[in-house]
């Protein structure tokens, strides 16, 4: 009898290949969400807590990057990109119990598409004048009607969270496998299990886990010493010297998932209105000096000192790790010496008494701002003055705080150059028009161009605005590799490296796949487990 | 006691100005392959996170912070004698408005200051004038506590039987304060500087550590104290220690022979 209540426990207590149910998994979010209204997300932590009780449409698998079915069983693509046709789930609920239909879906576009709510989600699925109208085709099908070609796909639905009309709670009633249970700010969140959750393992509703606790912790310090010390099981970002003390010290639980979409650049302020003197605009207009600058980048050496080998040169926009949107033609800028000297010399540039000079005899110095207190960013700094000096070129490296390198180059554009490093969570280039646009604000190197200023700008121009309105995944592809080259061959940004995904699992937890995209460790929340306490 | 830490503030400072001929390498220079590396014989505390030698860069980083830090102790200690002298020459009203000037200057967030200082310098400077332009600041902005000071003893040495004397005997007001109050704060006026030198060593490394004080390559011994904050790498690296021994070892013969001075005054 004994016997048989063993095996019972363990058949119901396991899932698959001997996952546990219960427990609770601990982790840390940089501040304090802004919003737990998932309409509303615009940052990090907001967007964690959406993950993790946002039922979705579609859900994007981290490691293939394609949509997977999620709440909608199947879709279909119709009117070359402007519908989308979901057929959903039947028989789910809210996380209190109300039940889920189409209705629900066009709520959520209702709501998204409030013109008084501004919500930044719904904004992403904006393609043009006109409206973005939800119909239900019955209790569960819906058509999504857009005025122009949805360019990013159906992977857009992944941000979208449904939301009840129905339900008391409104937002706070949920799809995905937790639902808020506790806050307190400045302190943590803790979510807990949702009964109603729709995928299931062996028959038992998922997720594995009871419940999730979210810790407020500014400080990477500070979590890696509480992961150090058990009492959080994983970190979703490590920088390279935590992970070289985590991997000496508590080798198999810090792990390198590999180039990540995150980036290191630097440009040059290329803006007609910036207070420079005119020979320094000249410099920074000149194509090949840009390019020069990109050849005297000793990039190996960054990777191997700075990153300790977790990086890669950098290429462009995206990395190859974005496995579709990446230009697989294109290379690094090669580091060569002599060819940087042959293009300095085609501009006028020329070597005298160990320094370099224009042509009209000016000393070529300048100065490259970054953030303060980015050690890996200094350092890449560092790195970069010596490897320009062989140039004979001087850089001068200014470090400021965030607001004020803010407000130098988005604002009063007093600077020269500028070191930066962009988190891209996308792998789908409509989330950098905002960067290519050259009336864009964000267009770093010369924002808010009336006209583009340069023939290869009126093209980007050209390109992106296509590929945002081009239903086909190929012929977009066509076009942004085309935008792709265009910034190899033009140097606006010098990419200088890609980062890797470093990570830190504790030894408990099952079924973590990392993945370089995020939300990197729990992208699959539902299937992790813990296998027992360290 | 006294002694001793002379000998040893001369031998600190005798390496750290003759920086170019003890280091062994420019403090720039960039050994890739040895990056982050132990010490070994061609570098005796090891290499930085980019290579660059420890010690060459101890020794060029402790002269910035050496001449530098006085210089501004100097200027500040200057602006105090002269805020305390006036105000206890010049009157009630005008010792008010010193009161007043030193009150607002210590209630002001001097990190913001700065931060708002630096933000609007202009970025293509060298690293000299970075660096002059850091600790001019400082020594423009730290007067206030030495001249609450400077005040109160210039107050009661303008109160004292021999200035009324010397005032009663028909000499101008700054004739008394240069030939009679000034040497006898001379004693207090030392003290001041003493403290505010360590005192700016120190605040140009918290600016370091910030990142806002001396900017690459050049070092300081803030930012080589930066290194300190990866508090875990410490056991393996003892070498990063070295930086702030000797900047203790340095306050600490600072305030010994402070100390000493004010016994003999």
């Amino acid at each position: 009898m004994r016997i048989l209540a063993l095996l019972l426990v363990s058949v119901l207590g396991a899932g698959r290949a001997g996952a546990q149910w219960g427990g609770e998994l601990k982790l840390a979010l940089h501040s304090e969400p802004r919003t737990l209204n998932p309409a509303m997300v615009d940052d990090d932590a907001s967007e964690t807590v959406r993950y993790l009780t946002g039922g979705v449409l579609v859900r994007v698998n981290r490691l293939t990057q394609q949509p997977e079915p999620a709440l909608a069983r199947s879709w279909k693509i119709l009117d070359g990109g402007k519908t989308y046709r979901f057929q959903l789930r039947e028989g789910l609920s809210f996380s209190d119990g109300t039940p889920f239909t189409a209705d629900d879906v066009v709520y959520t576009i209702e709501v998204l598409m409030d013109p008084g709510l501004h919500s930044p989600v719904g904004d992403s699925l904006r393609t043009g004048l006109g409206s973005v109208l939800a119909s239900a085709e019955g209790p569960y099908a819906v058509a999504i009607r857009f005025p122009a070609p949805l360019a990013g796909g159906v992977k857009l639905f992944d941000q979208v969270a449904i939301e009840s009309r129905r339900s008391p709670l409104k937002e706070a009633a949920v799809l995905g496998p937790f639902h808020a249970a506790e806050r307190k700010p400045g302190a943590f969140i803790r979510l807990e299990r949702n009964p109603q959750y729709w995928k299931t393992e062996s028959g038992r509703r998922l997720p594995y886990l009871d419940s999730v606790r979210l810790d407020i912790l500014q400080s990477r310090d500070v979590e890696l010493m509480r992961f150090r010390r058990g009492e959080l099981h994983l970190i979703s970002s490590l920088d390279p010297d935590q992970f070289e003390e985590l991997s000496r010290e508590m080798p198999g639980l810090a792990r390198d998932a590999g180039p990540a979409l995150e980036n290191e650049f630097l440009w040059f302020n290329m803006s007609p209105s910036a207070p420079l003197a005119a020979h320094e605009k000249e410099w920074f207009g000149s194509r090949n000096f840009r390019l020069a600058v990109s050849h005297a980048i000793r990039r190996d050496d960054l990777c191997r000192v700075v990153y300790h080998g977790h990086a890669i040169p950098g290429v462009g926009p995206f990395p190859a790790v974005n496995l579709f949107w990446f230009n697989r033609k294109l290379a690094p800028h090669a580091f060569d010496l002599d060819l940087a000297k042959r293009l300095l010399l085609e501009d006028g540039f020329h070597p005298e008494g160990g320094k370099l000079q224009d042509r009209a005899g000016h000393a070529v110095e300048f100065s490259l701002v970054t953030n303060a207190g980015n050690k890996a960013r200094e350092r890449i700094a560092a790195m970069l003055q010596q490897d320009l000096a062989a140039l004979g070129i001087r850089l001068n490296v200014v470090t400021l705080d965030f607001p004020s390198l803010l407000e130098r180059i988005g604002k009063t554009m007093q600077y020269e150059s500028c070191l930066l490093g962009l988190n891209n969570g996308d792998v789908d280039p409509d989330s950098q028009m905002n960067v290519w646009l050259s009336s864009s604000s964000n267009h770093a190197w010369n924002p808010r161009q009336a006209s583009p200023a340069t023939p290869w700008e009126a093209e980007i121009d050209r390109l992106m605005k296509a590929q945002a309105s081009e239903a086909v995944a190929a012929r977009r592809k066509a076009l942004f590799d085309r935008v792709q080259e265009i910034v190899w061959e033009q140097a606006p940004i010098i990419y200088v490296l890609n980062r890797n995904a470093l990570v830190a699992v504790a030894q408990p937890l099952g079924n973590v796949r990392p993945s370089v995209l995020a939300p990197r460790v729990i992208w699959n929340i539902d299937e992790i487990y813990l296998a027992g306490t360290r | 006691m006294r002694r001793a830490a002379r000998i040893v503030l001369a031998a600190i400072f005798v390496l750290m100005l003759g920086a170019n001929v003890f280091a062994p390498y420019g403090y720039e220079r960039q050994f890739r392959e040895e990056a982050a590396a132990p010490p070994t014989r061609a570098h005796p505390l090891g290499t930085d996170a980019v290579g660059r030698d420890r010690f060459s860069r101890l020794l060029y980083g402790g002269r910035i912070s050496i001449l530098l830090a006085p210089a501004a102790a100097l200027v500040s200690v200057a602006i105090a004698l002269l805020a305390g002298l006036s105000a206890a020459l010049l009157g009630a009203a005008w010792a008010r408005v010193v009161s007043a000037a030193i009150d607002l200057f210590l209630s002001l967030p001097w990190l913001f200051l700065l931060l708002a200082v630096r933000g609007l310098l202009p970025l293509n400077v060298s690293p000299g004038v970075s660096i002059s332009v850091t600790f001019a600041l400082l020594g423009l902005l730290g007067w206030p506590g030495p001249a609450r000071v400077m005040m109160a003893a210039a107050g009661r040495q303008s109160r004292s039987d021999y200035v009324l004397l010397a005032r009663a005997g028909g000499e101008s007001g700054w004739r008394v304060a240069v030939r009679h109050i000034l040497p006898n704060l001379a004693p207090i006026t030392l003290a001041q500087f003493w403290t505010t030198a360590p005192a700016f060593l120190l605040t140009e490394a918290n600016l370091s550590l910030l990142g806002l004080g001396i900017s690459e390559p050049m070092p300081s011994w803030g930012n080589l104290l930066r290194e300190l904050q990866n508090v875990a790498a410490l056991p393996r690296e003892p070498a990063l220690l070295v930086p702030l021994l000797l900047l203790v070892a340095t306050l600490s013969c600072c305030q010994l022979a402070r100390a000493a001075d004010e016994v003999s005054i």
